[in-house]
């Protein structure tokens, strides 16, 4: 029933589907090795980042909340997930080194061996509160959805109980991430300061598995939690849920005039996402190898509503296919792999220049596509708008209008 | 030998001292040619004795220049060598004395003595200068018994370092405390200089603590002050318990003498429990291999039975309570002028916040226009300011060419922007939002294209970079001064162009409402449009003042735009107050959580953020917001 009403959904799944096992076949440890171990990486990230995209496009493109902050949650399940792997994989070394002499260590020995190693890089040697579970996995699973969680509910609930909206709450949010960044720069809050966690990509126990396998393993992982938060997010917004939020974006106050609770609703949606985004971090990181608050930096969260710009906001596969589409690009430019252009009197390298392509791209789809890469597919599908001859959707200036309401 | 005298007993006025100081040269002979720190003291002293005449012997020997001609001593000058005792010129081949550091020493300070009474007062300076670099007990009984001093502030001068060495040196305690006391309320370094080694401690550990001794402090072990195991490593020093070596040591030991998988009887397998590993250790003690080591209830019985104290260096508790007092006096006056420091220190910041925001305040508060490139545009002015600098090399001239220039380019850039996306985006504030932040993102790489990622200078001319200071810590330099004058200035330009002005009152129509405005003949996209221009121009004029501070990089801007719009949202949508009570209040707190946790920036600004989180809480729409009519729903 659900998925007759909603046959995008099919069509996604079955697209991911075909990727995964396309470059699964075409992997180092599964099939041809036509696609390096590297670029296996990549495309297990991009789909993390995609992951995150539609979280973004859940809050942002449904229920309009402009959030310049889930890139946070996204680095917030990174570090929860980091601090075990780091934590188990220097305990595994640390009790192979003290095992080398004739006397067994103390537990005392190895937990201090353990701090030693990961702290001696901010000069101490004891281990923060914040490392208390760091030696259990499950708990710290569980971390990566409770902090992320725990802090956005609190943020949500202290921003939209006193109705700040628009582009106050962007301002605020962003605000957020700065300040967490900056926490997590200084080298006593315990989290390593600016060195961040590292050797990510070596899972505790998984030692003896090449990386070859490993990051297959992860790509495995990212689609099948992409594919379950697209099924998850496509039910919820096909629903009541989803019409509620949507006219939450379209105009707050008649929603809450109907007697509907605004704050509830967005506060769901708010920490829902924040869940969202903490669980593609932590799937993200470990394929990325390192975590630094250089990732938590107000700018990360932007081009995450980039991608979501880009690709078509309101549409949750608009959201997937800006995130790829763009980071895609935006590593082939970077990475140096895009061919100069030579324009006679200067050489266009793409290095330099592919910042100001994309701001500019961005600049451009705002103005003239609102509905970003995805308008090519309601092209293709003959969807047209209804045309409101440029009227607004509500009485006040905090009511959208049509041109936005479209997106 | 004798008619040379008689000779120069003709020539000069004062035959009585040279005679003796020749005499004594002549007794003293033999130490004075190769003179040991031990037994040169009376020498010195008599020579001292002979009179003024003895000071420049004293000097030269100092010196290395007194030196030998055949068997006469003599002072060498430059090439020519002249007799210690009278000064006639004497020919021949001069062997220079070489006394060691320690006999220079004792010479210097028999010279302080003549060098006090020196005829040329730049010589007597000197000789004060020099005492108060070293100071020494010696000394000061020559400065007291010199004669009077003629010059007003070289008496000054020399009662001043006689009553800090009287602090420092003199025997008796009633002396002492007045020359504390005359010195009253003052906070000088010299005097600081003086009371802190009456005030050294050494930390002792002892079963009683001697009854005469001065205490500054009795320590319980386990105390933040003494952690445990410092206090037992000073019974260890003091030879009062056994040693306990680290767990490091045992382990070191137990595995030297392990033997057929055991140690003391105690199987290795189970030697990762601590308790075993201590049993085997015993096991090896009662053994008699090692040294037995103290337990850990042996550890806490003599923590507890020995006590434990910093001591005064200096014997007498009345004179280390009153130094205290002093210092302390001195620290609570340090104290407020600090806090006046800081101040000003906080006055500085939030004028370079309100610069930076003025612009914002203009073009997200008066036109509801959230313009994230507005960081571009500080950027911007201050690029503008260093390519201004590159052309004309007076600096002076260059900022007073870089000011107007950064207005315009940052102006025309404004313009630009309006006329290209921001118009087309009209009460779609979200899009705004989005559109100037790819603005932004595109010119910073642009800049980084051109200018490269190095940072660039902007120097401030000659008469900025000094520093206006009143006493001795505050002091403010003088571009924060001039920054503090220019936000100032803006303030005024901006309340002169809102209040008196045709624009200022089509802008404030325009806020209001639009439509109305428009049917009066107001054209509003033209005064949106200047608006945004008059904005982004001040941007670039901030830009300009934070780049004489700040290093002129691509980020310069991305550095301040949180800032500037909390600053905006802080003070209130609309209002120049606002603006300016908010970035008071930032830059203030800012400052303010820097003193509470020294030396940690990053912690103020975490700490400064999560009060603003907290702050809109209660004021969602600032300290001072819209209102009526105009104000958002």
């Amino acid at each position: 029933m659900f998925i007759r009403k909603n046959p995008s959904v099919l069509i996604f799944l079955a697209v991911l589907a075909v990727f995964t096992l396309t470059v699964t076949l075409m992997s180092e440890a599964y099939g041809s090795g036509a696609v390096p171990t590297s670029m296996v990486k990549t495309l297990g990230k991009t789909l993390c980042l995609a992951l995150a995209a539609l979280a973004m496009d859940l809050v942002w493109g449904y229920a309009g909340i402009l959030s310049l902050g889930h890139m946070a949650f996204f680095a917030l399940g990174g570090y929860m997930i980091g601090q075990w792997l780091m934590y188990a994989r220097t305990g595994e070394i640390v009790a192979a080194t003290l095992a080398n002499a004739p006397i067994p260590p103390t537990p005392t020995e190895i937990s201090d061996g353990i701090a030693g190693q990961i702290f001696g890089v901010v000069g101490s040697a004891e281990l923060p509160l914040t490392w208390s579970f760091a030696g259990s996995l499950p708990l710290q699973l569980l971390l990566v959805l409770a902090v992320p969680g725990v802090f956005a509910f609190l943020f949500g609930w202290l921003a939209f109980r006193s109705r700040v909206n628009g582009v106050y709450l962007s301002i605020l949010t962003q605000a957020m991430t700065l300040a967490l960044a900056l926490w997590l720069y200084q080298n006593d809050s315990g989290f390593r300061g600016n060195n961040g966690l590292s050797g990510l990509q070596n899972i505790p126990g998984l030692t003896h598995v090449p990386q070859s396998d490993l990051s297959v393993w992860f790509l495995w992982a990212s689609a099948a939690a992409l594919a379950l938060a697209y099924l998850l997010a496509a039910w919820l917004v096909s629903g009541k849920f989803g019409s509620v939020i949507r006219a939450i974006r379209d105009d707050e106050s008649r929603v809450r005039f109907l007697g509907y609770s605004v704050e509830g609703y967005k506060l769901t949606v708010f920490t829902l996402t924040a869940m969202i985004c903490a669980i593609a971090g932590a799937l993200y990181y470990p394929q990325a190898g390192i975590i630094n608050p250089a990732e938590l930096a107000p700018i990360a969260s932007i081009y995450l509503a980039v991608w979501v710009a880009i690709g078509g906001r309101g549409r949750l596969y608009g959201a997937v296919i800006g995130a790829v589409v763009v980071s895609l690009l935006s590593s082939w430019f970077t990475g140096g792999r895009a061919p100069d252009l030579n324009l006679g009197l200067y050489t266009v390298k793409w290095v330099d220049w592919w910042q100001v392509l994309l701001g500019l791209a961005f600049v451009c789809v705002t103005l003239f596509a609102p509905r970003g890469l995805s308008s090519i597919i309601d092209a293709v599908k003959g969807f047209r708008m209804p045309n409101r001859r440029g009227r607004d959707l509500g009485p006040d200036l905090g009511a959208l209008r049509e041109k936005e309401a479209e997106a | 030998m004798r008619h040379l005298l008689l000779s120069l007993l003709l020539l000069f006025a004062a035959p009585a001292f040279a005679q003796d100081l020749a005499s004594v040269l002549t007794t003293h002979r033999n130490q004075i040619l190769k003179p040991s720190r031990q037994t040169i003291g009376p020498v010195i002293e008599a020579l001292a004795a002979a009179g003024p005449e003895a000071g420049p012997v004293l000097e030269a020997w100092a010196d290395r220049r007194l030196g030998l001609v055949d068997d006469r001593f003599v002072i060498l000058d430059g090439e020519t060598a002249r007799d210690a005792a009278t000064g006639a010129i004497v020919p021949g081949e001069a062997k220079a004395l070489k006394p060691n550091s320690g006999v220079r020493g004792l010479i210097s300070a028999a010279l302080v003595q003549f060098q006090l009474t020196d005829p040329d007062p730049a010589r007597r300076r000197a000789a004060l200068e020099a005492i108060a670099r070293q100071p020494d007990a010696s000394q000061l009984q020559a400065l007291r018994e010199a004669a009077p001093e003629t010059d007003p502030a070289l008496a000054a001068r020399r009662d001043r370092l006689t009553r800090l060495l009287t602090i420092g040196y003199d025997e008796n305690p009633e002396a002492r405390l007045a020359a504390i006391d005359s010195f009253g309320s003052e906070t000088s370094a010299d005097f600081q200089a003086v009371l802190n080694p009456l005030l050294a401690t050494r930390r002792v550990a002892a079963a009683s603590l001697p009854e005469d001794a001065n205490i500054a402090e009795e320590l319980s072990p386990g105390s933040d002050a003494l952690p445990g195991a410092e206090a037992y490593a000073l019974l260890v020093d003091a030879g009062l318990a056994p040693p306990r070596p680290g767990n490091a040591e045992v382990k070191a030991v137990l595995a030297a003498h392990l033997a057929e998988g055991q140690v003391g009887g105690v199987p290795v397998a189970e030697q990762s429990d601590p308790a075993r590993r201590d049993d085997a250790y015993a096991a090896l003690a009662a053994a008699g291999t090692v040294a037995p080591i103290a337990t850990a209830e042996e550890v806490t019985q003599a923590l507890e039975t020995h006590r434990f104290a910093d001591l005064y260096a200096e014997p007498n508790p009345e004179i280390t309570s009153a130094a205290r007092a002093a210092l302390r006096g001195m620290q609570t006056r340090e104290g407020m002028a600090q806090a006046a420091d800081l101040t000003l220190d906080a006055l500085s910041l939030a004028s370079i916040y309100f610069l930076a925001a003025i612009g914002l305040a203009i073009t997200f508060g008066v036109m509801g226009v959230i313009n994230m490139a507005h960081g571009e545009f500080i950027m911007m002015g201050a690029y503008t300011g260093y390519v201004v600098q590159t052309v004309i090399v007076d600096r002076t001239l260059s900022l007073v060419v870089a000011l107007p220039a950064a207005f315009a380019v940052t102006f025309l850039a404004g313009v630009l922007l309006y006329r290209l996306v921001i118009r087309h985006l009209a009460k779609r504030p979200l899009e705004t939002l989005l559109a100037t932040f790819g603005v932004s993102i595109a010119l910073q790489q642009i800049a980084k294209n051109i200018f490269g990622t190095q940072a660039r200078p902007l120097t401030a001319p000659a008469w900025l970079e000094g520093s206006i200071s009143f006493g001795e810590t505050v002091s403010i330099s003088s571009i924060r001064v001039a920054i503090f004058v220019l936000a100032l200035l803006f303030l005024g330009l901006f309340l002169v162009i809102m209040k008196r002005t045709r624009l200022g009152l089509q802008v404030r129509a325009v806020t209001q409402n639009p439509g109305m405005a428009a049917s009066m003949g107001i054209n509003p996209d033209r005064i949106a449009m200047m608006t945004f221009g008059l904005g982004s121009g001040i941007a670039g004029i901030a830009g300009v003042a934070i780049g004489l501070f700040a290093k002129v990089t691509s980020e310069l801007g991305s550095d301040y735009i949180v800032q500037s719009f909390m600053t905006v949202v802080v003070g209130g949508v609309g209002n120049i107050w606002g603006t300016l009570a908010g970035a008071a209040l930032i830059g203030g707190l800012q400052k303010g959580i820097e003193v509470l946790n020294p030396g940690n920036t990053l912690a103020a600004q975490t700490w400064m953020i999560l009060f603003i989180i907290i702050f809109i809480q209660f004021r969602p729409r600032g300290i001072m917001p819209q209102k009526g009519r105009a104000a958002e729903a």
